[in-house]
């Protein structure tokens, strides 16, 4: 809706995931590590832990003047509630990131996902809690909307002191996975147009 | 003097609005916040509440409003730069002692982060409900000075200004954030505290026997002696003498109150602040604050592409209002159309100056979102069509 090249994007999980946080982080590696602008909305309301919540991106090279995402072009979805409230406002060519143990979508034609199983990945790394961090790596790799050392600083500035080190290895863990993501089969999910990254 | 190197967090931060806006006051020299928890105001106080140990500041949360606002007027008296922070439940309460602090010539910051009203209304959503309630809410006659951002960038450098605003004219500054510049988080940068300009205290040099704590001796602002330094002194809301003492008279009360509303208005030229754009050879002006002239920017984008010529006044001190220049306008464009989320109130003042001069289009909404951008380009065009 801005003059100049405009992304939106929603994050999408259920409280205690770290929705807010990897949106965050996101926004911080680009509107500080990368030169853009990025405005970030968190949703409030009466989001106890465990109900759906969200967090959305307005990126652009340009000012942000409209704070709010109408269509996004990136979905990222933690949890099944997230996706099932939010998966119609996708754009026709967005793309659809999700945690694939918990969420089995169908995307439109001409809509693209990529599936990761970062709860998973964060368990093998000894915590669960560090699944967001995962999320945040793999739609790094994903979208290539951002400079993958930009999202390592905003890693590394935007976690609890004394955890960078694991939380960095959650990061690198979602970053690489993107090469295996595209080659697994993914059930129930209509994938007209599976590839790979965006250029 | 240069901000004090322990409030400023210099460097380049990803912060929400309320997080900058505790920012701005600490750069400032804000050492004293009072405040009863209130949404979407409460990471104000949250951030300065984890800072202020590393300063020496200090943070009580209150009992109610009430409480905090004759906190923060006390602190105040003590020489501490002082603030609040609430939202409109908590703005009316804190009304009576807004006018204690005026008729007392109290330097202090009200931040009011807008939801939507009346009453409890819409907690965690937006509105900009409260900007008449900021400059008449409390009764009796009195001016404050108003200002209010539209990005965490402008609530960090408007803050600054918020105390130093405060501290030169002996007034409580409203500082008229809404929820959604409150909530969003956007770069933010903070500059070393050699570049960062603070007003201090203007304490009296005078000996205790010669001071008389509302003498004016030239200017319009007398000087301050804070309590416990030695200085007599009686301060009061009742209407009242170059002493301080209460006279109740019809002639006491001019010079007592008239000197309040003198002492801003007579300086407004100087107060008044906007960000204009475009004007020249307009047809249609949009007059638009807080995070609805960012909105308002985007629709006056999309019609200037369908041939509109349309300026843009952003307001940036709300009070006091920018009269002088709105009259100037009328006289040369066809209409202003005034955005604003809330069913009517500023639009009210642009009329008024406009004096039925030009077209005035009031496009209103009620609270809970920002404006759709392509209500307020209908509007920008059939103003813009009546005018060519």
């Amino acid at each position: 809706m801005d003059s100049g090249e405009r992304v939106e994007v929603r994050l999408t999980g259920f409280g205690g995931q770290g929705v807010v946080l990897a949106g965050h982080i996101i926004g911080r590696a680009c509107a500080i590590h990368a030169g853009k602008n990025a405005t970030l909305i968190q949703s409030f309301g009466p989001e106890a832990r465990g109900s759906a919540c969200s967090a959305t991106l307005a990126i652009s090279d340009g000012p942000v003047l409209y704070p709010y995402i109408t269509r996004p072009d990136v979905l990222v979805a933690m949890s099944s509630e997230g996706f099932e409230k939010y998966r119609d406002e996708l754009a026709p060519e967005g793309i659809l990131v999700y945690e694939q143990d918990l969420v089995h979508p169908t995307v439109r034609e001409g809509q693209r996902a990529f599936g990761v199983p970062s709860t998973r990945i964060a368990e093998s790394l000894g915590r669960a809690i560090v699944q967001n961090l995962v999320m945040v790596g793999f739609f790094g790799a994903v979208t290539g909307l951002v400079p993958v050392e930009a999202l390592r600083q905003a890693v590394e500035h935007s976690v609890p002191a004394g955890t960078e080190k694991l939380n960095l290895a959650a990061f690198e863990k979602g970053f690489e996975y993107l090469g295996g993501a595209v080659d697994q089969p993914v059930p129930e999910v209509l994938l007209p147009s599976l590839g790979g990254a965006p250029a | 003097m240069k901000a004090d190197p322990a409030g400023v967090l210099t460097g380049a931060h990803y912060l929400d609005g309320d997080f900058a806006c505790g920012e701005g006051a600490m750069a400032a020299g804000c050492r004293f916040v009072a405040g009863y928890p209130i949404t979407p105001s409460t990471e104000v106080v949250e951030r300065i509440a984890r800072r202020f140990p590393l300063m020496g500041g200090t943070f009580i949360q209150m009992e109610d409003e009430l409480a905090s606002m004759a906190a923060v007027v006390g602190a105040s008296w003590t020489g501490s730069k002082a603030m609040t922070v609430t939202s409109g439940p908590g703005f009316s309460l804190m009304m009576e002692n807004i006018g204690l602090a005026a008729m007392m010539e109290t330097p202090c910051v009200v931040v009011d982060v807008q939801r939507g009203g009346p009453s409890t209304g819409l907690p965690t959503m937006v509105g900009q409900g409260d900007v008449m309630q900021a400059r008449w809410g409390s009764h009796g006659d009195y001016e404050v000075i108003a200002l209010t951002p539209q990005s965490p960038q402008e609530a960090f450098d408007l803050t600054i200004d918020a105390f130093n605003l405060a501290e030169r004219y002996r007034v409580p500054v409203m500082f008229l954030m809404d929820e959604c510049v409150g909530h969003m988080t956007e770069r933010v940068v903070i500059p070393e505290p050699g570049a960062i300009e603070v007003v201090p205290r203007a304490l009296t040099a005078k000996p205790p026997a010669e001071f008389e704590p509302y003498r004016i001796d030239g200017g319009t602002i007398p000087e301050f002696a804070r309590a416990g330094d030695g200085y007599r002194f009686h301060t009061t809301g009742l209407t009242h003498d170059e002493r301080g003492y209460p006279v109740m008279s019809a002639g006491c009360q001019e010079s007592c109150v008239r000197r309040l509303l003198d002492k801003i208005q007579g300086d407004a030229d100087r107060i008044v602040r906007f960000e204009e754009e475009g004007t020249d050879d307009a047809d249609v002006v949009v007059v638009a604050y807080g995070i609805t002239a960012r909105v308002a920017r985007l629709a006056i984008e999309q019609a200037r592409r369908q041939g509109v010529k349309v300026g843009f006044l952003r307001l940036i001190v709300l009070w006091p209002f920018p009269e002088k220049r709105i009259r100037e306008l009328a006289g040369s464009v066809g209409a202003f159309v005034v955005p604003e989320i809330n069913y009517g109130q500023i639009v009210l003042e642009v009329e008024r100056c406009a004096g039925g001069r030009c077209d005035v289009v009031s496009v209103t909404h009620g609270g809970g979102a920002v404006h759709d951008p392509a209500k307020i380009t209908g509007e920008i065009l059939a103003a813009g069509a009546v005018a060519a």
